[in-house]
Formats: C-alpha cells, structure tokens, sequence
C-alpha cells in the first residue's frame, strides 16, 4: 500500500498522478469465507478492518448491496461525540471517540476528524438540571466535559442568539467531540482493510442464508452463494429486512432522518451546536456549508427520503437561534434510514441463529460508533463471544427489560 | 459611461429607464430589464470572480440558473447576501455587489498561489496528506477552513420578511416557455385550474433567447404574447413569474419559491414580502423546464470569455448585449450555429470550430455564404489571456477523436462559444422518482415513467424540434385537464419552421496537445475546479461508482447542484470503464432544484411568530405584580415575586412559610386539561392509569400515574368523574400536548371499538390554587353556594358554585399537602377570579406564589414530579408507589413489564429522600451519589439527586434522590459528589420531610 503523505503527493505529482493505485479492489466473492460481513457502511468496514488488523482475520467478505458508505455512513450530519449519560453508553462511545482520535494515522487516510467541540444548550430549568446530571455523570466517567454560561457561550459562537423564544441558560460543552468527513470514515477503513486482504465486494447484496440446524451455513447474494459458518449483519435502516430473511425479528423500527446544508460561506461557526429545546443542531463543514440536522418522520419508511414538513419546521428554530442563517440558501436536503430501537440504544449482539451475530439499531446517532462498534464487534466475531463493552447491548433487553434509556435521557440522539 | 457591448437596439430592456450600479467598486450604468450579468456584459466585464479552489479567474458562463461561476457578494449590511447568481440578479437601481473568493481584489488575488501549485493538489489530495497527528490536522484545518467557503454572511438578522402560501390546483405547469405556455393553455381550456410558473421575470423561455423563429406565422416573440393574452382570458389559469419550481414530493406535492421584491432592490420592498414560499398541491403536474446546454471539456475552456453558445444569444436577443465582437463558436451539435448567425447579424465577427468530421448540413451552406468559417473535424487545445480570453489554439482531430493532430492554429478573439449537446431539465421528474431512459443518439437522460402524474413536455421531455414540442405541449395540457376532472376540449395545433438536426459528435473529453493527464486542465465542474483529469483519477484509484466519483472529486457537489457537469462526468467514467453511461448510472438529484432562501421556507414563522409565547389569563396581574417567569414546555410560568429587591431564594422562603402558616395562592392554569366522554371513557382510563376509574363515583376525584409500554412512569395527575360517561382528566403542563396525542392514537389505534372522544380543554378553563390553613376561610368569603365543611365537601372530591357570580368548578385536591382548593373557572374570568381571590385574602395575608414554592411544598411532601424526579426509568414500585398499582385489573399500559426480569428484580434504582449532615448545604440537583467517598476515576454511581431545596418550614435543607436500592438504604449514609468535584455525606430517608401523618389536609 502506497503510504500516502505530502512525499508520495509530491511524487506522484510529478508523474502526472498516473501512477496511483487503486484503494480497494473490486474482486470477484470467493466460494467461501470464515465471516461475511453484510453491509458495507463504516460499521461493516470497520468491522472488517479490526477482523484482520487485530484478530488476524483476514479471509473476510464485506458484501454491500449498492457501493460502500452509501446507506447512513454518506448521510449524517458527522457529529462525534461521547457525552452520553448511562454508563453503557458513555463507555462504547468513548471507546470509539478515543480511536477515531488516531484513526487518520492508524488508516493513513485523512478522515478529518477535527475536535472544534460539541455545544448542548439548556433553555430552561429542567434543561439546566438534565444538564446538570449528565454533566455530573460524564465526568464521573472520566469523560471531559464543562458547563459553560451564557457569556461563556456568546463567546465560543459569537453569531448565536442568546436571547430568543427560549433564551440560553447555559451549556455543557465536551472539547473533544467535533465531526469528520463521513466518506473518508468508508473509504479509509475499506482501504486499509483490503490491503488485509478483506475483499470488499459491492453490487453484492444478500437475498437470504443458508441455516441448517439453526446454524448458519452461507448466504445467497446476487452474485452467487457464499459459504460461510459466521455473519456479522451490520445493515442499519435494512437490518429488520435481513433479520427476516435469517429468520428472526428485531425490536426496532426504520424511519427517516434527513438532513440539509446551507450554500458555503466564510467560516461562521467553528463548533457543533444543538438545542433540544429549540430543535436545532448544526455545525460548518470544512467546505463552508452549514450543516443543519432535522428531524425524523414519524412513520416507518425503508425509502432514503423523508417528507417535506420536517425540512420546513427546522428552518424557523434554525433562524431562531442564528438569525443570520435567514438569508442564506438551502443547498441540499437528503434522508437516510434510521433503525431505531426503544432505548435509542444500539444492538450488538448474538441472535437466535448460530454463526449469525448483529450489529444495528444505532439508529440517528451511530456514525460517532463508527471505530468503537467496528471494534467490539470484529472482537466478539472472532471470539464467539460478546466483548465486554458490547454486552448490555444484547437483543434480549427488549424482552428482559435491562433497556439503556437514552430516549428518555436527551430526546433524539445525533 | 459607454455601455461598449450594448447593441443599438434590440432586446427586452428598456432603454428609457437607466440604472445605476456599483460592481467592485465601480460605477456602471445598465437598463431596466438587466441581470447584474448581462449589464456587466454589456461594460464589458467579464472577470466577476475566482474559482474556488484554484482561485482561477473566471468569468460569466451561462445567462441563467445553471451559472457555476459568476457568484457574486450582494449589497452589504444587514441587507447582504453571499453567493448570488449574477445571470439571475435582476438589476435595481444603486444595486451594489462584489466578487467573492479573492482578496485583495478579483483582478490581483493572493489565492491564486494555489494555481502554482495546483499539480499538487488533485481531487481528493486532502485524504492523503495534513495528518501528522490530532494537532497537525487542527492546525491543518485552520487555513483550510478560512481558504474554503464562498461569500460571506453578514451575521446580521434579516431585515425582510417572507410568506407562505398552501394552493391546491388541478395543473401544475413548471416553466413558461413556448412548451409550458401551450400546456397552460390547453390545460385552462378545460377549464382545469391551472398554475403556470416560470423562474424567470418574464415568460416565453427559449423564445426570448431566440426571438425570430418562426411559430405559426408569427415572430416566437410575437407568438408568445399572443399566447400570452389568450392565456390571460381564462381566469382559471394564475401566471406566476420569478417562481422557481424547487421540490417536487410524494402525492404530486411541490414547491415553489416567488421572488417578490428582490429586483426592486434590497429594503425597497414596502410592505410586501421579499419572497413567498408555495406549497402546492397538484391533481397533474407538467414539466416543462427545458434543457441546459453542455459545456465542452477543451483545454482550458474556464477562461473569462469562455460561455455557453446559446447564452451568448441569450445576451444579443433578449438584453440586446453582444459579449465580444470577435467570437469562436466551439460545437459538436447544430445548434451552436445559431448562435453564430445572431452574432454575425450583431456585428460581430465569427468563426465556428466543429468537431463534427463531415457536415452536410443546410446551415453549414447558410453560415458560409455569410461569411463565416467553419474549421470541421477540429478542436481548441488551448485558450490563451488571462483575465480575458484573447485567442484560442486549434488542432484537427484524429479518426478516432482522442487526439489532435497536425499543425496548431491560433485564432484571435475575444469571445469564446462552446456546445457539448442539451441535457433536460429532468431534475423535478427525477425527485418525483420519475425513471429515466438514456437515449444514445441525442445522449440525453430523458424520462421514462413515473408513478405520479406527471408529464414532461418539450426540451425537458427530450423533445427538441418546436412543432413537435408544441403539438406534445397541446396534447398533454389537455390531457392534464381531463384527468384532473375537467371536460374535455381538442387541443391546439401549431407549426414552427423547423430545421433537421445533423447528429452530433460525441467527444466527452476534447483531447489536448498532450495526454490528457498531462495536458493543461480540461474542467467539466466549474465551481468546484474539478477537471476531467480528476474523473479518471478517481476512476484509477478505485471510486468507479458515480457517487464515489462525486463525492471524491466534488463534482455537482456546488452551488449548481452540478446542472453543466453530471452528464459530462457520467460519460468519462463510463468511457473510463468501457461501460455504456446507464450501466454507470445516473445521479439522484436532490430538492431543491435551486438554492433557495432558508427565510423564505420558514416563512412568518421567526421572531414573535416563532412560536407562541403562551400565558395565562392571569397573566397581566402577574406581570404588574413584578413576576419572575420561567418558561415551561411552551409557557410562560410565574416562577416568583420578589419584593424589595429579594433574589429568588429568599422570595421563595418567604412564599413557602406564608402559605403553610396562612395561605397561599397559585395560578395553576397551564396544568394539562383533558375533556373525555364516551360510554367507554370509564374503561378507557382504566386502560392508561395503573388504578381503577371506572369504578369512582361522579362528584370524586383519583390521582392516576400514567405509564408508558415499558411500565415506566410517563405522567400523573387528577382526574375527576364529572358524571356517568363524563370525566376530567388533568396532566402535567409539559406533558398536556403529548398525553393529549398518545390518548388519540390509543383510541385510533388500539381500541378504535371504544366509544371515547377526547378533547384538550387546556385553555378553556383558567385554574387558581388555594392552599394553606386559611384558605377555606378565604374562599368562603367568595364563594357562598358550596358548603365547605370538610363532612359536606370532602378531600378528593369536587363542586360546582359560583364565586363572586363566576360559575367555578372547585376541586378539593392538594399538590402541598395543605387544606387546599383548585378552582377552574372559564378562561375569560381567569383574572377577575384571581383579583377576587387576592381581595379576599387581604385579611390573611395571602401570599401569591409561583412555581418555585411550588416545587418545595411538594417536595417537602415528596411528592414526585414527572420529567424532574422521574426520567422514563422508573415504576411506580421505584417510586414506593405500589398502592397506585391495581392488582385486580387485567390490563392496562405498561402491565406486561412488570414481568420483565429486570422490572421486577430487587435493587433498582428507587426514590428516597436525602438529608445533608450539614443542614445547610442545598445538594445540587443533578448530583451523583457514589460508592467511594471521594472521587476516583470510573467510581461507581448509585444514583442522582432529582429535587433539592432549602425547606423553611423544616427548617433544613431537604433534597430527594434515585438511589440503587434506596429503600433498603434508609438510615444508612450515603457520599454526594458534585459536577464541581466536591463531595458531601448525607443520611438516606424517607420522601416525606414535612406533616408526616398528614394531618393538614383537613386544615
Ligand atoms: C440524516 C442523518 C444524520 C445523522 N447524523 C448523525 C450524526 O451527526 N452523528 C452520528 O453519530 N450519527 C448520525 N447519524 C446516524 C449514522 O449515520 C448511522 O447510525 C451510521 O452511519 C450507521 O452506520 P452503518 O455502517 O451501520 O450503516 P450504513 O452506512 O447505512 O450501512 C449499511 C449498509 O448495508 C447495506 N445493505 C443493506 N441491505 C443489504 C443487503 N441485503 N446486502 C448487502 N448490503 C446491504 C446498505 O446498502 C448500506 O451500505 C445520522 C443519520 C442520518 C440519516
């Protein structure tokens, strides 16, 4: 693999960039593997990557119905962060913002994960004592974290208005969160990986599996049967589909998120800010464009679009709160389809079929999980056994109870 | 001032009204009728802006919505705009606007370092460089971010405001060209109700731009105001001009956005809107948007002077504006000719370089006669100036067309033309998810079959030749019109002078001097500086899918939405892999179809319209009483009132003691108020409250706890049997709209059986609260026509009277634990009722308090607040509320969660009250209790603190707490540790600090 920095540019420049390799290649699937992972979004990419970078696995197939990082991995709005409250939660995602810390180096590709922080805005009381509370958590876990004042606020995002409908009490601000560039999140991991040895196969989507006797055998795709003794499906807004085929049902429901970007401009924004109370979260990517997260359709959908109403209702709180965004445009408005699960927590876990292992449910807020689920999953893959941190998130606490109630914690997660 | 490009005459401009205009700094004069482009064209501008990574000049390239390059900074000051399309800007008088994206100024740009090193940064270059590590990215970024973006917002709040319209119509005509004015036509005649917009600030499309075609015997100028004043006979058919189609959704529903005022200049719109945004709903749709000429991928070909073929005619004929007296028309379709010809009639100079090898065209006889030389089977390889194009170098082309060949050929001008073909407008049929087929002869996507109703006619159907595209535009308006209802009428006919097309030549990339990849740069998406080198870049390295190969390069990723480069991308992938260009696929496209104003979507709904500031009858009273508020959900509660200068703390001591020791009062009108009837009400309830309702008598009330499907608390509150089939329900004030909603989907949903109807009556009725010792003594003062004796009038149950000749409902519940009465009176007395109140409590002192006392007389009771002591975790057992829990019922919500192991298991969180070992310290809220008495990193947390005050009457601080296994804790110490590292002791105990044995319920 062509280390990529400013030499081998310089290099390769002078020959006309002619000379480039392909980052991953397009092989055609094998008749077997020792795990197929279905999906290819960043969560199956990194699945995939830890396979073979950690446990030395590396006769992998990552099997992805359209081309890679084109489910909810090229949709989000980017946020990382780990400033969750419940213990489960704050431990995966803190595992995943601490290796997206190094995942540029680790994959030698550029995934511009930048730390410009992240800012939740209390409006009122009760926002102030949530606040207070997970602020409290967080720290205890040893997360950063500090509570800012209006003041405090104006100063970090000096275009925002602190008075408004809803005036801004305060704010609790973790320096370590930000966002990246979600692409890169993709094709880093799929480089890397193929240069394992992962084949990375796409125009591949599964039809059904192949289980005898309760255990898995192989899966059935467009391009032929795969054999196989161990899946991981990591599918987001399609995992119930493919649940069904494996014969099992999930306790989640798909619907759409959508999303929008302003036209680019000058640098307005340096963090990523988000009121639950106002319904707003938006931040500035690195090209300029304000990118503003709306919110979901209430009604179950596996199509990649959302209705026309959410788009509208997001732009008066958005104005609410940045007054200046009033004459800027719309660029760009998309949707992408979220599993979401009661707890707005994730599943990472065995099911009810042998071999077949799962990972989904991350619903509007897993692009953050992105190392961290690829990480404890590529584990529990290889040993057969859940790894620490993913066993809370077993499909059984929907049916015993043991529920990681984010919902109930924030509202809707990004 | 010489206006040096402006023809004699011609045009849609009037030449009578002069205006004024600034752009960089200059002063120049243009006409009513103008775009800011086409006056500076007519100064002879054509430098207007640098490219966004390379910070390559660039001039205007097109005369319409699909410009990439010509963005301008409008106005400045509250009333500036980043990122305005100058060939859209309808010129104002004193309009003032700026090049973007170059400092110090468009002509000396310090950006243009990039274009020294642009070998060096090739698409995608930024993945693979700028990551030392964390910080080294950071500090990366930095520059990065200031380089990237184009304009500049003002930061300021928008001086203007917009509306919002909802329509429905039978007709939807999207684009008022020739194709769309027979559609409208058609359509009015069956008398459909129709609605035809058009972006642009007149009708007529390509009609202006080629003004002297001949349609049914008449000049295309003259036709289109004929059809015009036939079109403004029929009162059913609404013209609407400066309206983009932008969104196109499910159920034929779509939107629009009208500029209003904005060509009258910024702040000169009076009272009207600066634009309206429409929603329309739409029983047949027709598009009608016409087709965007391609550019061509020749060396060089982003140099200012370089524009589209057809926009150049655009600018003779409709703004009477010939760009460059000394033109090069660069084509591989007929079309271009065309161009040519208006030119040459202009007075300018013209030569045509065609790809084409052999020509035996009738127009290639018509221009030669004219005197214009056509260079066949040849193409630019280089465009040579600077900041204006000055020549261009041409080659001959090989058999195969991938190289050039022979001798180069400089040809001086000053004026470039280029034609790659026409692509439809599909981009609202695509939204529609409309299908698309390629049509390989005229390589165009044009549309196949759509689930809605929707019909494409004219340029966007593909449909090229004008009688054709009238005759189809008759026949679907007509057709449109029946479907949607209406009769049935024949549909016009028409004849336009047509000429037969000669195929073109499909050339994607025109080769160079060199190999493509090391030739000068060939761009194909202007705005974002991608090149066609970048294409096969992505290609080689492996993003062969079309959305790779957007998101690795940029392409149709800018301000266009990639309106001049999809199809030229498409086809050098598909080249690239030896694919045909739909087996590579097309591009979704996405509303809208042009940018649009972020204010004009959210239309009235900002500042005071936002959202509505909701208060309570009693409200005026409150305000000249010097209230502090709090807003609550949507609310605005009185939280206290401070008298001589108290801050909130001692305001609140003082309004708790006074109303245990005397009275108190409190408007508790925002409480969520639910009206159900039914035969079924009773058995409703018994559904969504964990007791039993159906069994309490008319005349009494029962506080009920609310669960949701995981048998976790959700809301509680008192509901009263009014009588048989009628009952009162009361809920939290934050959870009266969402109680309110999941009732109706329980009834719609669930049991649909039930004979139930649900009404939120939140705002009908204004609620006052007495609550102390003294309060029955008060109310007796007002309230002659109910017996208040506690035998007649028992707690948990209510009366109906009248206080001061107000009819009132009077509950006798109590939320503090003190001899209380909540008395609901029609909202339009609410103030009158309390005024009364506060009269007849002069004599005891009363004191009005807001919704801080509040929570401490409560939590001096332990009584729970949903959303503030719960949090979606818990059960009534957590909660030491298990008497609330009916065991006899079969059902009810939340039920079959109790089963569950971890609902049932011992030790869960559970709420107890927490005394401080030093009875001054006030826990904050939100504290952890921990397992270690100081902090250790990853220490384990029991628990938090919901509730904490300082409680007068106990004369403590009282605070009340979810604690792991909290019953089982009483009497034992527990370690609090702060969000500020501080760690305090505290005793667990029960939630009850205050009247333990209850007795004051009875005064
Ligand atoms: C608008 C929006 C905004 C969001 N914002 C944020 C945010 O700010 N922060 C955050 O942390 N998260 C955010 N999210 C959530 C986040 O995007 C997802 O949780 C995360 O990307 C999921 O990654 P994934 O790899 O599991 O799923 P995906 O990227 O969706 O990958 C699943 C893949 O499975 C493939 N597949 C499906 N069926 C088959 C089959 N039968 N055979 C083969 N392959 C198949 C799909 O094609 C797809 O590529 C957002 C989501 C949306 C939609």
């Amino acid at each position: 693999m062509t280390k990529f920095n400013i030499f081998s540019l310089i290099k390769n420049s002078l020959s006309y960039h002619e000379n480039w390799e392909q980052h991953w290649r397009s092989p055609e699937p094998k008749k077997e593997y020792d795990i197929v992972i279905v999906g290819g979004g960043g969560h199956g990419l990194a699945t995939a990557y830890y396979l073979a970078s950690e446990f030395g696995i590396t006769n992998v197939a990552v099997l992805e119905k359209g081309w890679i990082g084109g489910g909810n991995t090229g949709r989000n709005t980017t946020i990382i962060r780990s400033n969750y409250m419940w213990d489960e939660s704050a431990k995966i995602y803190e595992h995943s913002l601490k290796l997206f810390e190094g995942l540029s180096q680790e994959l030698n590709y550029n995934i511009m994960f930048s730390q410009r922080g992240v800012l939740n805005l209390a409006h009122n009381v009760h926002d102030l004592q949530e606040m207070s509370r997970r602020g409290t958590a967080i720290k205890l876990n040893g997360i950063d974290t500090t509570f800012l004042n209006p003041e405090q606020i104006k100063e970090k995002v000096p275009l925002i208005n602190l008075n408004g409908r809803y005036p801004i009490l305060g704010g609790l601000f973790q320096p370590r969160a930000g966002s990246a560039r979600h692409d890169a999140v993709a094709w880093g991991y799929a480089r890397s990986a193929d240069k394992l040895g992962v084949d990375i196969i796409q125009n591949c989507e599964v039809q059904g599996f192949d289980i005898k006797n309760g255990k898995v055998q192989g899966v059935k795709t467009t391009r032929g049967n795969i054999k196989t003794k161990k899946v991981g499906i990591v599918c987001a807004g399609h995992s119930s589909v493919i649940a069904d085929m494996a014969g099992f049902n999930l306790p989640l429901e798909t619907v759409p998120l959508q999303a929008l970007v302003s036209e680019p401009i000058k640098p307005v924004l340096d963090t990523v800010v988000m009121s639950n109370a106002v319904h707003v979260y938006l931040s500035q990517s690195d090209k300029g464009e304000l990118v503003i997260g709306a919110g979901t359709d209430e009604f179950v959908s596996y199509s990649q679009r959302g209705s026309f109403d959410v788009i509208e209702h997001i732009m008066p709180p958005i104005i609410e709160l940045f007054p200046f965004t009033s004459r800027l445009r719309q660029l760009r408005q998309w949707g992408g389809m979220t599993d979401c699960t009661t707890d707005r927590s994730p599943i990472i876990s065995k099911t009810p079929v042998d071999g077949i292992m799962i990972n989904c449910g991350w619903g509007t807020g897993g692009f953050k999980a992105t190392a961290g689920s690829g990480n404890v999953f590529a584990s529990s893959l290889a040993k057969g056994e859940m790894h620490p941190i993913a066993q809370p998130f077993s499909i059984d606490r929907h049916y015993d109870g043991y529920l990681i109630d984010e919902a109930a914690a924030a509202g809707v997660a990004h | 001032m010489t206006q040096k490009n402006r023809l004699p005459k011609g045009g849609r401009i009037n030449r009578q009204k002069e205006l004024s205009f600034k752009y960089d700094g200059k002063n120049y004069i243009g006409y009513d009728g103008d775009t800011l482009a086409s006056a500076l064209l007519a100064n002879d501008v054509h430098l207007v802006g640098r490219s966004f990574k390379y910070h390559r000049p660039r001039g205007i390239m097109s005369a319409g919505v699909e410009e990439p390059n010509a963005l301008v900074q409008l106005e400045t000051g509250e009333y500036g705009e980043p990122n305005t399309r100058a060939t859209q800007l309808e010129l104002y008088n004193n309009l003032t606007a700026k090049s973007q994206n170059c400092f110090p100024s468009v002509k000396y740009d310090i950006g243009a370092f990039n274009r020294l090193i642009s070998r060096f940064i090739p698409a995608g270059f930024y993945y693979k460089t700028f990551m030392p590590n964390m910080k080294g990215w950071m500090f990366f970024e930095k520059f990065i971010r200031r380089t990237a973006g184009l304009g500049k917002s003002t930061g300021l709040p928008d001086p203007d405001h917009y509306a919002r319209k909802t329509v429905y119509c039978d007709v939807l005509v999207a684009g008022g060209g020739p194709a769309g004015l027979v559609s409208a036509l058609n359509a009015g005649k069956t008398g459909a109700r129709v609605i035809l917009m058009d972006e642009q600030n007149e009708m007529g499309g390509w009609g202006l731009t080629s003004p002297n075609m001949q349609i049914d015997g008449k000049k295309a100028i003259d036709w289109i105001s004929d059809m015009l004043s036939k079109i403004a006979k029929l009162d059913n058919v609404q013209v609407v001009p400066r309206c983009s189609v932008i969104g196109y959704f499910d159920y034929n529903f779509l939107t629009a956005v009208e500029r209003v005022t904005d060509h009258l200049g910024a702040g000169n719109g009076g009272s009207k809107p600066r634009q309206r945004f429409w929603r329309i709903r739409a029983k047949q749709v027709i598009l009608a948007q016409g087709a965007l000429e391609r550019p061509m991928l020749f060396a060089e070909n982003d140099k200012p002077g370089v524009m589209m073929s057809s926009s150049i005619r655009t600018y003779i004929n409709r703004f009477g504006v010939l760009a460059g007296d000394n033109i090069v028309i660069t084509t591989n379709n007929d079309t271009a000719y065309f161009s040519a010809l208006d030119a040459l009639n202009a007075g300018a100079k013209v030569t045509i370089i065609d790809i084409r090898k052999d020509l035996k065209s009738d127009l290639l006889e018509k221009v030669n006669e004219k005197g214009i030389t056509v260079h066949k089977n040849s193409a630019i390889v280089n465009v040579k100036g600077a900041h204006r194009v000055k020549a261009v170098e041409m080659m001959k082309l090989s058999d195969d067309g991938k190289s050039c060949i022979g001798e180069k050929r400089e040809i001086s001008c000053n004026l470039v033309g280029m034609s790659s073909g026409w692509t439809p407008t599909v981009h609202l049929y695509s939204q529609a998810r409309g299908k698309l087929k390629w049509d390989e002869q005229r390589t165009m996507f044009i549309p196949d079959s759509c689930q809605q109703n929707v019909q494409c006619v004219g340029g966007c159907n593909g449909t090229m030749d004008m009688s054709d595209t009238l005759n189809e535009s008759a026949v679907s308006g007509v057709k449109a019109g029946k479907l949607s209802g209406n009769k049935s009428v024949s549909a016009t006919k028409h004849k336009a002078v047509s000429h037969t097309e000669q195929p073109p030549r499909n050339l994607w990339i025109i080769p160079g001097e060199k190999p493509i990849t090391r030739d000068r740069k060939h761009f194909h998406d202007f705005q974002n500086d991608a090149t066609v080198t970048d294409i096969l870049l992505a290609g080689r390295e492996g993003y062969l899918s079309v959305e790779h190969l957007k998101r690795y390069t940029t392409t149709g990723m800018a301000t266009d939405q990639g309106k001049t480069s999809n199809i030229n991308a498409l086809a050098i992938m598909a080249e690239y892999r030896g694919l045909t260009i739909p087996e590579v696929g097309t591009t979704t496209f996405r509303p809208p179809y042009s940018t649009t104003t972020i204010g004009a979507i959210a239309g009235e709904a900002v500042g005071e319209l936002f959202e509505q500031d909701r208060r309570t009858p009693m409200d005026a009273w409150h305000k000249s009483h010097d209230a502090v508020y709090e807003p609550v959900g949507d609310w605005s509660r009185a939280r206290y009132y401070p008298k001589n200068g108290e801050d909130m703390y001692e305001a609140v001591q003082r309004e708790t003691l006074a109303t245990r020791t005397s009275v108190g009062v409190m408007d508790g009108s925002t409480l969520g108020k639910i009206d159900i009837r039914g035969k079924d009400a009773g058995k409703f309830l018994d559904l969504v409250y964990t007791n039993v309702f159906s069994s309490l008598k008319s005349g009494f009330c029962r506080y009920g706890l609310m669960l949701n499907e995981h048998g976790m608390v959700w809301d509680d509150g008192v509901t009263a049997r009014i009588s048989e089939n009628h009952y009162h329900m009361t809920t939290t004030t934050g959870g009266a709209g969402r109680v309110y909603e999941w009732l109706e989907e329980l009834h719609q949903t669930e049991w649909p059986e039930m004979e139930v109807f649900i009404t939120s009556v939140t705002e009908q009725y204004a609620v006052a609260t007495l609550n102390g010792p003294n309060s029955a003594k008060v109310l007796s003062k007002i309230c002659k026509d109910i017996d208040l004796d506690n035998e007649a009038f028992p707690f948990m149950t209510f009366r109906n009277g009248t206080i001061s000749g107000i009819p009132a409902t009077v509950y006798r519940i109590s939320f503090t634990g003190e001899l209380s009465y909540e008395i609901n009176v029609p909202a339009r007395y609410g103030l009158q009722l309390w005024q009364e109140i506060i009269k007849a409590g002069k004599e005891y002192d009363i004191c009005p308090y807001g919704t801080e006392t509040m929570h401490v007389l409560r939590a001096e009771k332990g009584f729970i607040i949903v959303g503030q002591d719960t949090d979606g975790t818990l059960t009534p057992m957590d909660l030491g509320m298990n008497w609330i829990v009916s065991k006899k019922k079969p059902d009810f919500i939340g039920k079959r969660s109790f089963a569950r192991i971890d609902t049932s298991r011992q030790g869960r969180k559970q709420f107890v009250g927490l005394l401080t070992d030093d009875k001054n310290i006030i826990l904050p809220e939100g504290a952890h209790i921990i397992e270690s008495k100081s902090i250790e990193p990853h220490v384990n947390m029991l628990g938090h603190v919901t509730s904490s005050y300082m409680s007068p009457n106990c004369g403590h601080s009282i605070a009340l707490a979810l604690i792991e296994d909290g019953f089982n804790l009483k009497g034992k110490k527990v370690n609090v540790a702060t969000i500020e590292g501080k760690v305090y002791s505290a005793s667990v105990v029960d939630t009850v600090f205050f009247d333990k044995e209850g007795k004051r319920i009875n005064g």
